[in-house]
């Protein structure tokens, strides 16, 4: 008897839908360690792209688009955190209101239009107005795509803080920003730190609409792999790939890892009913 | 004796729905008044108004003279329990009792200061570095209390700060509560659903139904002399018969029972005709001087009590309770009884 | 029902009624400039006229949407015909993501299935595997695929040396590669709405249908799946959608026949060759097909929620 949670198969399946997506980034990984020059043969392993990445032709190139990536990514992160907190809080906190609904779908609207989509219309709206495609262009599409990113965990958090915390803080002689300020924002910060990190991979991650606004000579990280990858795949592609992984676990990891502690703490101690 | 709360006419309404229609109440200072009712009665609005949480939609609000009505609640020198007690959990247990003095810009070692002996009133003194929620649910409940109690408010607010407690706990907090509020002086306002928690707690109850003070007044007042149909149904157990009121002078009706006897009681109602009476079952006494006379359905063995489930003549059915003492024979089923009624047993009310 | 007094406080008095305005402002200030207006512009694009250096000019015009549709003939002398080039690239598409769409839903599934089943200890590490691909870069998973499946890359390799196939399968460059990256590229898209709805799933129903006689694979069809439904819709739209605007997986893994919307916009916008208003209004039609692909997915959702 195994109970009504077994199903026969469906433990190959999930190891067959792991596999299928550990695959292709392992043998990437492994093979940035190859000492060849040919991606094809093993050369032993070796470090030497890694040092190539540093040092050699194209390091300024791929420098500067690694410098873009991470200052807009932080810039973007941290001005979307920003605006997506005080919506959560409209949204949350100030019961029902005339144009809720409204602003909801607004908040949501970058995850419902298709990323191509957006990066025809952002690029047509920037030709129109006369902005110069570069550095100033992608940091402001990147903000707009990352506010609904950088909203979903603050408000699910939000929505588990009750508002007894805030109310208890008033009552015990707290002004509306102490009680904002003391009570509500550490109570939220969990929320607001996996937003800013959802937000800030988001941004690094981001290739479509990027590529569409950047202009001439401006590169990030991805357009600068998509333009080489065009030529086929170097083995300093590879390294570049798996630093840029490596980067993107330790993210996640420090996102559920915030998460979990976060969780720790309940919001309502002794709450029974 | 100085009036602590002192609400007049205060209307509360949710868009179309309204919460409270004009209450009024005096809660005297040094008082432990209880705010009773079952949910939805707008005892727990009455009290979010006092501490205010919510913005009164009509009428005053005066606190010791000074109208606080539209105060925000950090102007307002009340302080709160809350039901699930909100205690912050990022902040150590002496941290959240020491906030409220932290808001009011007392000194880092005047306020833990105080805070500490806040604790140790409560017995709490060696949890002061624990985490709110490496307590208890008693624990928790006694640092809500020091939590409020630590700025020396004017009136502390209790919303049915007992009901996540289990049973035991409830009774021992019971004592503990009353003890308090003598020791300190401070004026109590109490909300509960539990009759039993505002008998034995109150110096007076004021007990509420749809938005509406039904009655104000000592545990024995309501329960000995309720008003109307409500606040004797409510509070314990009672009979309700349909009674002919013949005549009503001075607080006292002269009315036939349902079997043609014909008794005077004091009366809430100050009209003739068809009214309820109120009569508590354990003031019926099985006797041959009776009042009234009814045929015994079934007895129920309760432990402490014996209840005996019976109907009149007309048919309406009437309970009484017999100690469960070793004299007692009870009667059985099918048995014609002579009911007897003490004095003051019986109260007509109004409707 | 909530009865007077018992409307939930919703916190409605911890003073941010007085605030909304301040605090939407950025929100609508920054989507509204950003994203609202420049859609509305770009449906203004599509009707306008292409000027031949990659840029339009401001007359009115149906000449892109006419372009997609109708064909004239090589001259433009012929009576008008539907012109198929267009729909057929939006047909592979719609194809294309649909199949991707099934098959993550077969994997995808059994695998949030089993994770939600996992003991609560275990359970966390299992749905973070399944997040970490998720998360690394789009274009770098792709790469990875390409490289792991090109002619003589290490899946070739590797099915040659075991003698499974005598030369390289020749996987680069078509339909199925395109499929493998889509699928590959979505495949969290659908575990994780799953998950979230399993773990919801009371397990007490599936013991009610076994003790009324129906068998594990009947409970799965008649009971689990109807509850977990509202996940599972959720799962396919959110792998439906992006692929059908899927841009990279075509272009780096696909070639010239696996063409795909995302493409076919990408095209309009590069360099001399491209035609703008063109560009705009194919963004616009795949734009309306995605509504009414949400649409339908928000009235099931209502129907849903009223029954």
């Amino acid at each position: 008897m195994k109970g009504v949670r077994y199903y026969p198969g469906f433990l190959p399946l999930t190891i067959l839908c792991l596999v299928v997506l550990y695959a292709p980034l392992a043998v990437v990984a492994v093979y940035s360690f190859n000492g060849s020059a040919s991606i094809t043969e093993w050369g032993g392993f070796s470090l030497r792209w890694y040092t190539d990445v540093f040092t050699g032709p194209e390091a300024v190139r791929f420098g500067q688009a690694a410098w873009n990536s991470l200052t807009i990514a932080l810039i973007a992160a941290t001005t979307a955190t920003v605006i997506a907190t005080a919506a959560a809080l409209a949204m949350l906190r100030a019961g029902p209101f005339r144009g809720r609904q409204a602003s909801f779908a607004l908040i949501n609207l970058p995850l419902m239009v298709p990323e191509i989509v957006i990066a025809v219309a952002t690029l047509i709206f920037f030709s129109t107005i006369g902005l110069t495609t570069g550095y100033l262009t992608i940091l402001l599409a990147h903000i707009t795509f990352c506010i609904p990113f950088a909203y979903l965990p603050i408000a699910a958090r939000l929505e588990g803080v009750e508002g007894t915390y805030e109310q208890a803080a008033r009552d015990l002689y707290a002004t509306r920003a102490q009680a904002f300020r003391l009570i509500l924002l550490p109570l939220l910060m969990p929320g607001v730190i996996s937003g800013w990190l959802l937000a800030f991979i988001i941004s690094l991650d981001d290739f479509i609409i990027t590529n569409f606004v950047k202009g001439a000579g401006m590169e990030t990280l991805p357009t600068a792999i998509f333009g080489s990858v065009k030529q086929g795949i170097k083995p300093n592609i590879m390294a570049i790939s798996t630093l840029m992984l490596l980067v993107s676990v330790l993210f996640v990891t420090a996102a559920y890892l915030i998460n979990r502690k976060g969780r720790q703490a309940p919001a309502t101690p002794g709450k029974t009913t | 004796m100085s009036i602590a709360v002192d609400i007049r006419d205060a209307v509360k309404s949710y868009g179309p729905v309204t919460a409270l229609h004009g209450v009024s109440l005096a809660i005297a200072d040094n008082e432990f008044f209880t705010l009773l009712g079952p949910s939805g009665c707008g005892k727990t609005t009455l009290l979010r108004l006092i501490a205010g949480f919510e913005t009164i939609t009509s009428g005053e609000i005066r606190l010791f003279g000074q109208d606080i009505a539209r105060l925000e609640p950090n102007h307002r020198p009340v302080n709160t329990v809350f039901q699930n007690y909100a205690l912050f959990p990022h902040l150590t247990v002496l941290e959240n009792v020491a906030f409220g003095l932290k808001m009011q810009g007392v000194d880092a070692a005047t306020r833990h200061a105080r805070a500490g002996k806040m604790l140790e009133m409560v017995h709490l003194s060696q949890f002061a570095d624990r985490m709110p929620a490496q307590l208890s649910g008693g624990q928790q409940q006694r640092v809500a209390l020091a939590r409020a109690l630590a700025p020396a408010p004017k009136v502390l607010l209790l919303d049915e700060p007992l009901s996540a407690l289990d049973l035991k706990l409830r009774q021992a907090m019971r004592v503990e509560l009353k003890q308090l509020q003598e020791d300190t002086g401070i004026t109590f306002v109490f909300v509960t659903h539990d009759q039993e928690e505002a008998l034995t707690m109150s110096d007076r109850i004021a007990v509420m139904s749809n938005g509406r003070v039904q009655q104000t007044g000592t545990a024995r007042d309501i329960y000995e002399a309720p008003v109307n149909r409500f606040v004797a149904d409510f509070i314990g157990e009672t009979n309700l018969l349909q009674v002919d009121v013949d005549s009503v002078s001075e607080g006292r009706a002269t009315l036939t029972l349902p079997g043609g006897h014909r008794i005077t009681c004091p009366s809430a109602s100050t009209t003739t005709g068809k009214h309820h009476l109120s009569i508590r079952p354990e003031r019926l006494t099985i006797s041959p001087e009776a009042d009234l006379t009814a045929t015994v359905d079934r007895v129920v063995y309760l432990g402490t009590d014996l209840q005996v489930i019976a109907h009149l003549e007309g048919g309406q059915p009437i309970t009484l309770r017999l100690q469960n003492a070793a004299r007692t024979t009870p009667p059985d089923p099918g048995q014609r009884i002579g009911l007897h009624l003490e004095e003051g047993a019986a109260r007509l009310l109004a409707d | 029902m909530a009865g007077p007094g018992n409307i939930p406080p919703s916190a409605s008095d911890t003073g941010y009624r007085s605030l909304i305005g301040p605090l939407l402002l950025p929100t609508w200030a920054v989507i509204g400039i950003f994203m609202v207006l420049p859609v509305l512009l770009m449906a203004v694009y599509s009707f306008l006229t292409k000027e031949f250096r990659g840029g339009v000019i401001w007359d009115f015009t149906l000449a892109a949407y006419d372009q997609f549709f109708v064909t004239r003939g090589l001259f433009g002398d012929e009576p008008a015909q539907i012109e198929w080039t267009y729909i057929n690239i939006f047909w592979r598409s719609i194809w294309q993501a649909g199949l991707a769409t099934i098959l993550c839903l077969l994997i995808g599934f059994p695998t949030a299935w089993f994770i939600a089943t996992r003991p609560a200890q275990t359970r966390g590490l299992w749905l973070f595997l399944i997040t970490i691909p998720y998360w690394v870069n789009l274009l770098i998973r792709t790469v990875s695929l390409k490289f792991l499946i090109r002619d003589n890359g290490p899946l070739n390799e590797s099915l040659m040396a075991i003698g499974l196939i005598d030369g390289p399968l020749p996987l680069v460059n078509t339909n199925l590669a395109v499929q493998l990256g889509l699928f590959y590229s979505y495949l969290p898209f659908m575990v994780l709405p799953i998950y979230a709805a399993v773990e919801r799933y009371n397990f007490a129903l599936s013991e009610a249908a076994a003790d009324l006689y129906a068998s594990r694979w009947a409970t799965l069809r008649e009971i689990v799946l109807p509850v977990v439904k509202p996940g599972i819709i959720a799962g396919c739209i959110l792998v439906f959608v992006p692929s059908l605007g899927a841009f990279l997986a075509p272009d780096l893994l696909g070639g010239a026949k696996t063409f795909m919307i995302g493409s076919l916009i990408d095209e309009q916008f590069k360099g001399s060759q491209g035609d703008w208003p063109f560009g705009a209004a194919v963004a616009m039609i795949l734009m309306t097909l995605v509504l009414i692909v949400l649409l339908l997915y928000a009235r099931a959702q209502t129907r849903g929620a009223t029954r």
